[in-house]
This record gives C-alpha cells, sequence and structure tokens, in this order.
C-alpha cells in the first residue's frame, strides 16, 4: 500500500514526563489570545482595538501585504489588551472571554461545489490559511501560489509531543474532510506519512485521496521536512505546502460546521508537570488556566508551548500557540554544577554521546533542565551532527555558510530544505553549545530578503 | 537540591570594573573548570545534552595516558640499559617521571599562559584545545630536548598555529605537530641522529628502528635487536609515547568507544600504510633494501601509531566530511610509508605527511561537499 522510509538518524530524547492517555480537565479558558508571532512571514495590520467585541472566528489583525489573509478570535469576547514590544512591534491581542462561545457563521458552498478559489477564500477569511506552511524557508503559504504538492505528518516525533493517535482518534472525519478540501489547492496530491506500525488508532491509514508513506526511525522522522527530504527533494525554485496534521480538524470543522473552531487536546508534559495528562483547549489558551498542573516545588520553572527542543518559552502568564499542542515544563537550570564535566558518572544527566561512562548502560528517563551545560565555543566536532540529522546535507558546512551570510552557498548546501526545527537536535547534542536553529533561521531571513 | 549549587558565583573582582579584570579570563577559566556555567538557554533548545567541549577535549588527554605512562617507564629502561645497569621498577620510573615532569609543567605553563592572555585580549573564554594539545606536545619530543627549546616551539604552536586564525576550532594545522616540525627545522641536530633518544647518556647511541631500518633493512633490524614483539610493546628508544603500539592501542579503544576519535581515519590510515608497505615488499630487491622491512612493521615502527590515533583524528584539522575521512586517513598513511621507503635522507615520515594531509584536507572536503552539491542542483 506504500513505501517505508527507514531512518537510522535521529534521537529520541529520554525525558521524563510524558502526558499520559488520559483528559484530565476541560479549559474553559477566562482570556484567550492571538500571537503574530507566531507566524513567520506576515506583517500584521490591527483590524481591532481595545474594547471592541469579537466572536470566534472574528478578525483580530490581518497581513499587511495580503489584507485577505485574516486572522482570528479563537473565542467569544471583547479585546482586552494590545501587547506591544519594543519599536511598537505586535506581540499579543488579548481577548476577555465572556463564555457564550458565539462564533461567525461563515458563508461556504458545500465542499462538492468548492474549486481552489473557494477553498483559498474560506481558508483566508476563516483564519484558518496560516495553517499551511511553505517550504522553502517554512513560512505561511502565499494563497496566490500552487505548490508542487502538499505534505503532512501524521505523527509527532518530537519528545513528550502530543500522541495524535490518542487525540484526534476521534477527529477523522473532520480530517478526511479538511483532506478533501486541501486536495482542490495541488495537482501533485497529498502525500500524508504514518509511522510505522502505530497508525491504526487513528485510522490515518484510511484516508482517502492521499498518498501515503510510511516512515520508521527516531526523532526528526515525524518532521515533515525530513519526509519531504526522503520522499521528493526540493529542488530550486520548487515550493511545497505542508500542513500540521493538528490543524486539519479545524479545516474540516469549518467545511461542514462553517465555523472557526480550533479547540485541540493539549498534552501538559515534562519534568515539572504534576500527573502528566491532556486537556481540552484552543489554540491561545493561557498558561494561567492551567498553572495548577505545574510544579513549582523547587525552583523556577520554564513553561514552553511546543516541545522542548523548538518551542517558545512563554512563561507563566504566556499562552498556546496557533500551531501547538503540547506545553513542556521544565525547571529552570541557573545553578552551578560542581566538577560536572570532570565526573566519570553523570548519573542525573543525559547525554548521547558516550563520553560517560553512565550512558553506556543507563536507560532510564531524566528530568532535564533548561542548563546550557557548558560555555559556547567555535565549532570543534564534526561528526555528530548528522547523527542526529537523517537528511542528505552537510550540516557544519550549512550553518557556516548561514553565519558568513552566504546566500549562494547556503542555497547550494540546502538551506531551501530545512526549518530550525530540523536541526534542533544538532543543537542539542552540540558539545560547542552553538545556537543552531538561531543560526538556521537567520539564514532562512536574509534568504528571503535577498530573493 | 542540595547537589546542585545556587549560590556560587565569581567574585566580582574579576568582572569588568573590577580589581582583578585583567585577570578574568583566567578567573573565568578555573571558575568554569571546578563549576558547570549556571546559563541558561536563551534561544532554541530548552534542553542541551551535558556533554560540553571541555568533556569532549579531556577524552583525548586520558587516552593518551597510558602511552605517556609507558613512555615514563621506557625512559628509565632506556636510560639504565644504556648505562649496562640494572633497575628495579620503581626507581626506572622515577628516573622517568623527572625527566617528564619539567616538560610537562613547560609545556602546560606556556601553553595555558597564552591561551589565557590571548582570552583576555580577545573577550572570549578560554578553550579547552590546549588541554589536549599540551598533553601531546611533550610526547612527540625526544626525550633529551632541551626545556627552553619546548617553551619556543609550544609557544610558537600555540601563537602561529592557533590564536592567528582565531583560536581551537579555526586552525589549520595539528598545533601539537606544528611545535615538533618547528623544532625539526630549527634545530634539527637536536631532533634526529641517535643521540637525541636515550636520556642522561651521552656517549650511548641509540639509533631507532627507523633509523636502523632505513639504513640496512631487515639485516640491520635483526642485528640491532628490533623484532615486531619488542616494537609492539614498546621497550625501544623514540620519542617519549610513541613506542608503545600496546599503550597507544589501549588510547585508540577508548576514543573510539566514547565516539571523540574517528575510526575510519584509523583503519584508513592503516590501510593506506599497509597498500605501500606492501607494495614495498614485492618491489625490494633484497633483504637489506628498507624496502624489504614488512609492512606490518611499518605500523608499530615510529610514530605512526601514534600520529594515526591521536594526531590524524584531530576533528578540527582532519577532513569534516565521512568519505572524506577515508582518503584523509588512507593519503596519510600511504604517504607516511612512502616518506620512510623512498626517502633516504629522513626515515620519519608521519609528522609531515600529517601535516601535509592536514593542509589538503579541505580540498578533500571541498570536493566530498561539491558532490552533494551537484547531487542537489540536478533535481529539477
Amino acid at each position: 500500500m506504500s513505501d517505508t522510509i527507514r531512518l537510522k538518524a535521529g534521537l529520541d530524547l529520554p525525558i521524563s514526563g510524558i502526558a499520559d492517555r488520559l483528559i484530565s480537565r476541560t479549559v474553559f479558558p477566562d482570556s484567550v489570545s492571538v500571537k503574530p508571532t507566531d507566524f513567520k512571514g506576515v506583517v500584521p495590520r490591527l483590524t481591532v482595538s481595545e474594547g471592541d467585541a469579537v466572536l470566534a472566528g472574528s478578525p483580530v489583525f490581518c497581513d499587511k501585504l495580503r489584507p485577505e489573509m485574516l486572522f482570528t478570535s479563537p473565542a467569544s469576547g471583547t479585546v482586552e489588551s494590545i501587547v506591544r514590544g519594543e519599536k511598537r512591534k505586535l506581540l499579543e491581542i488579548r481577548i476577555k472571554c465572556d463564555g457564550k462561545g458565539d462564533a461567525v457563521r461563515f458563508d461556504i458552498p458545500p465542499l462538492a461545489d468548492c474549486g481552489k478559489k473557494e477553498v483559498t477564500d474560506a481558508l483566508l477569511k476563516s483564519g484558518l490559511w496560516p495553517a499551511i506552511i511553505q517550504r522553502p524557508y517554512g513560512i505561511v503559504a502565499d494563497p496566490s501560489d500552487t505548490p508542487k504538492s502538499i505534505f503532512i505528518s501524521s505523527f509527532d516525533s518530537a519528545p513528550l509531543a502530543a500522541d495524535w493517535n490518542f487525540t484526534l482518534k476521534d477527529e477523522f472525519p473532520n480530517i478526511q474532510t479538511a483532506i478533501t478540501a486541501l486536495g482542490k489547492l495541488t495537482k501533485g496530491g497529498i502525500h500524508v506519512c504514518l509511522r510505522r506500525g502505530e497508525y491504526a488508532q487513528a485510522g490515518f491509514n484510511r484516508l482517502e485521496g492521499v498518498i501515503l508513506h510510511e516512515v520508521e526511525g527516531p526523532h526528526p522522522a515525524g518532521n515533515v521536512g525530513v519526509q519531504i527530504n526522503h520522499i521528493s527533494p526540493m529542488a530550486k525554485g520548487d515550493k511545497l505546502w505542508t500542513v500540521n496534521m493538528m490543524l486539519l480538524p479545524a479545516i474540516g470543522k469549518l467545511f461542514q460546521k462553517r465555523v472557526y473552531d480550533t479547540s485541540r487536546l493539549v498534552a501538559l508534559a515534562g519534568p515539572k508537570v504534576n500527573s502528566p495528562s491532556y486537556v481540552r483547549a484552543t489554540s491561545g489558551l493561557s498558561i494561567r488556566d492551567i498553572s495548577g498542573f505545574f510544579d513549582r516545588s523547587s525552583g523556577d520553572i520554564r513553561v514552553i508551548s511546543g516541545n522542548v527542543l523548538t518551542g517558545e518559552n512563554v512563561g507563566l502568564d504566556g499562552t498556546l500557540g496557533f500551531y501547538d499542542d503540547t506545553v513542556s515544563v521544565i525547571e529552570e537550570g541557573n545553578y552551578r554544577e560542581q566538577f560536572g564535566w570532570i565526573k566519570p558518572f553523570r548519573l542525573e544527566k543525559y547525554s548521547h554521546s558516550h563520553t560517560y561512562l553512565s550512558s553506556l548502560f543507563s536507560k532510564r528517563k531524566y528530568d532535564m533542565d533548561s542548563n546550557m551545560n557548558g560555555g559556547e565555543r567555535t565549532f570543534v566536532c564534526n561528526d555528530i551532527y548528522s547523527k542526529v540529522l537523517p537528511m542528505d546535507i552537510y550540516p557544519v558546512y550549512l550553518f557556516k555558510a548561514c553565519i558568513a551570510g552566504d546566500v549562494d552557498r547556503m542555497e547550494q548546501l540546502g538551506i531551501c530544505e530545512v526549518i530550525p526545527e530540523d536541526v534542533a537536535l544538532c543543537e542539542y547534542v552540540d558539545p560547542s553549545k552553538n545556537p543552531i536553529q538561531e543560526i538556521v533561521q537567520k539564514g532562512i531571513d536574509l534568504m528571503i530578503k535577498e530573493m | 537540591m542540595a547537589k546542585y549549587n545556587r549560590t556560587h558565583r565569581l567574585s566580582p573582582a574579576f568582572e569588568k570594573g573590577g580589581k582583578f579584570y585583567w585577570l578574568h579570563g583566567a578567573a573565568e577559566a578555573f571558575d568554569t573548570f571546578l563549576y558547570v556555567p549556571g546559563t541558561v538557554s536563551k534561544s532554541g533548545c530548552h534542553v542541551h545534552d551535558c556533554v560540553d567541549l571541555k568533556r569532549w577535549m579531556i577524552i583525548p588527554v586520558i587516552a593518551v595516558l597510558p602511552a605517556v605512562l609507558f613512555g615514563m617507564w621506557n625512559i628509565g629502561y632506556e636510560h639504565f640499559v644504556a648505562l649496562g645497569q640494572h633497575a628495579g621498577f620503581w626507581p626506572i620510573v622515577w628516573y622517568g617521571f623527572l625527566k617528564i615532569l619539567p616538560m610537562y609543567l613547560v609545556s602546560y605553563i606556556v601553553g595555558l599562559g597564552i591561551e589565557f592572555i590571548s582570552s583576555q585580549l580577545s573577550g572570549k573564554e578560554v578553550n579547552e584545545g590546549y588541554l589536549v594539545t599540551g598533553m601531546l606536545i611533550p610526547a612527540i619530543m625526544p626525550v633529551n630536548v632541551p626545556l627552553w627549546m619546548l617553551a619556543l616551539s609550544v609557544a610558537f604552536a600555540d601563537i602561529f598555529g592557533k590564536e592567528i586564525f582565531g583560536g581551537t576550532g579555526m586552525n589549520i594545522w595539528n598545533p601539537a605537530l606544528l611545535a615538533r616540525a618547528f623544532l625539526f627545522f630549527s634545530y634539527p641536530s637536536h631532533m634526529t641522529g641517535d643521540k637525541a633518544w636515550v636520556a642522561g647518556v651521552d656517549a650511548v647511541s641509540g639509533a631507532t628502528p627507523l633509523a636502523v631500518a632505513s639504513a640496512g633493512g631487515m639485516h640491520g633490524l635483526a642485528e640491532s635487536g628490533y623484532s615486531m614483539v619488542g616494537m609492539f610493546l614498546g621497550n625501544i628508544p623514540g620519542s617519549i609515547a610513541e613506542t608503545s603500539t600496546v599503550a597507544i592501542l589501549i588510547g585508540a579503544l577508548i576514543l573510539i568507544a566514547t565516539g571523540v576519535g574517528s575510526w575510519k581515519i584509523m583503519l584508513g590510515s592503516v590501510l593506506g600504510a599497509v597498500a605501500v608497505g606492501g607494495l614495498g615488499n614485492l618491489l625490494a630487491p633484497g633483504a637489506s633494501s628498507p624496502l624489504a622491512v614488512p609492512f606490518y612493521y611499518q605500523l608499530v615502527m615510529g610514530g605512526f601509531a601514534f600520529g594515526t590515533v591521536f594526531m590524524a583524528t584531530d576533528p578540527v584539522t582532519s577532513c569534516q566530511t565521512e568519505t572524506g575521512k577515508w582518503i584523509y586517513g588512507f593519503l596519510i598513511g600511504a604517504l607516511c610509508v612512502t616518506v620512510r621507503l623512498f626517502n633516504p635522507g629522513y626515515p620519519e615520515g608521519m609528522m609531515l605527511s600529517i601535516l601535509l594531509m592536514n593542509t589538503f584536507a579541505p580540498l578533500i572536503d571541498h570536493m566530498v561537499v561539491d558532490a552533494n552539491i551537484r547531487k542537489r542542483m540536478r533535481r529539477v
């Protein structure tokens, strides 16, 4: 039925606090927010002001260059505050919920009658267009493009990530509707990657109108960028679209119920969560509303929207990002460990390298924290990065080209095939502690500027 | 958590504006030597592997220890043999210890001194690279090298081999080998010949197996009493830590098991040496020709094993690509034995073949990476 891609390189991080497959609460939020910073490649222009009433699906800002691309409120209520940062950069639009759950009813023709234009328009005005991400560069797709094909990964292999086999198991009809709708946007078909041996529960293998592939291997096997590299490697000038599987139910509900509904099951996970589990919530969920789950008994904690490799440190006052369905909580590692690097055994900490004797026999999970475990140095090692990056590129050469800002070289070395999440493990294992994701993101920003 | 210290911090006297700011590079190095920095991740990954460059760099230092300890014993052993005296194990080791200690003191004091000063000037943290270099430089010196020469070579290697390129990670040539090459070309009489190798004995000639083989082939080796087993174990004259292949193999196992040293480079180098050594055997006109020395002798003579395991595998100056590592390793072994067999003037080829391949490593990598780029560009 499908081809199998076997990946060897990679690493499943042994971090403690994986979420149990149970729903411990449904969160009825006091407030939700929309963060323009979630959306790469978008210049926001506000369309509301403080005190305005909004419904679920009402636009709160749009893209300055493509004003038809709207970004909408996940719940009904009133605009409570508009948070700006340095140089008046728009950071957050916070909405006080009224708890009524009123939603905009979108005027969309039946899906069977929809063509590319109708589907595009529906997604744009509902605020769900940003679910579509363009490769190269990992930015919100341009509605005027026609992609070569669309890629969807049906599993998130990142550490502590929500298990979509569990969270999406009742969403099959909505996902199928979304696939049918997205199918009208491309002639190249929709590629869906299944994790080998682990897809039956949510039934992703029964999806129709898709090209299925099976993928086997450790993280980042679930990253869509890695899958593209093995299935349909990008050529110069190619444009592919990718959609986060977790957002497909929202797209499905848009075409079935004609509402904007980004409710999702969110995994609360990590060493500093008491009884890690799932809560039912929506995008823009305020972290305050779930802070009862956090273990703050021993020092500062770091609350991350997303996983511990690529997520954003949002803090206790932050909110869940548009693309995230995991909240990871770890301890802040602002301590000084005595004789850390010189110990023969370092039982409390994990190393992917074999430089500690403890790595030879320990199979346990670790309470990881945010300590860097070392000072920043120049790149010295060269073969450890490709051991966690199952792609046909030379990572260190690419990183150095990004640092040098050499656009031609970056392109030759494959900057178009990666986004920061794909090289996150390289950053994790790096003994020189370079900010590799930041380096790659700056390289991508430069590419966008120069092209 | 009691095991972690949340209050320890460096004295403010070392911070900018403090009384001892001029020492902050050194102070910071000592401070982070004892306590892992308390910095938390600011961008990208929120968790990091517990391996850092200090840990990475301490592994080669540990790996080279068996060879150095054996060298220490061997210095004393060769000394007493040359004098025709019999001595117990501890007097032999003590003699070697007294010879080796000042060399290591000079190596680390001069080298780390330069590192501290350059870190102070550049404002960067002290890099751990010198931990390894400082261990390797005395290990590849003849025991009779004067300490001032050692100091000079360390300074040359550190400043011109590393710091002017931007420090560890930016250098082109292996700094330890550069130190030896510097002395070799500046003071050849102290670095070669028969006098350099046996400590404390002026009149006695202690020709190394390489010199003997170069002059008299298998006949020479047999007359001098150098056997395969003896050279494998290492109680022969030679640079301090290079003589015992057994001790070096222990180091190789440590490097390969920890993943710090590339086994591809090591195996490539051995294959290269065997290929050229075997070719020499086929061409050998007679048993007294250096070509007739069996190819497996090449693996245990001179600095081949030490260079292959500890020098060629330097992650900074070797090839960076996996394919390139095979080519680079093979050429090092092949060139080394080529110099040994076909160059009558100078019997040891390891130092120069590694330095030459250091120079060409970027070119090899360029070709490998270019193939990847061409593959990418061909996609339609």
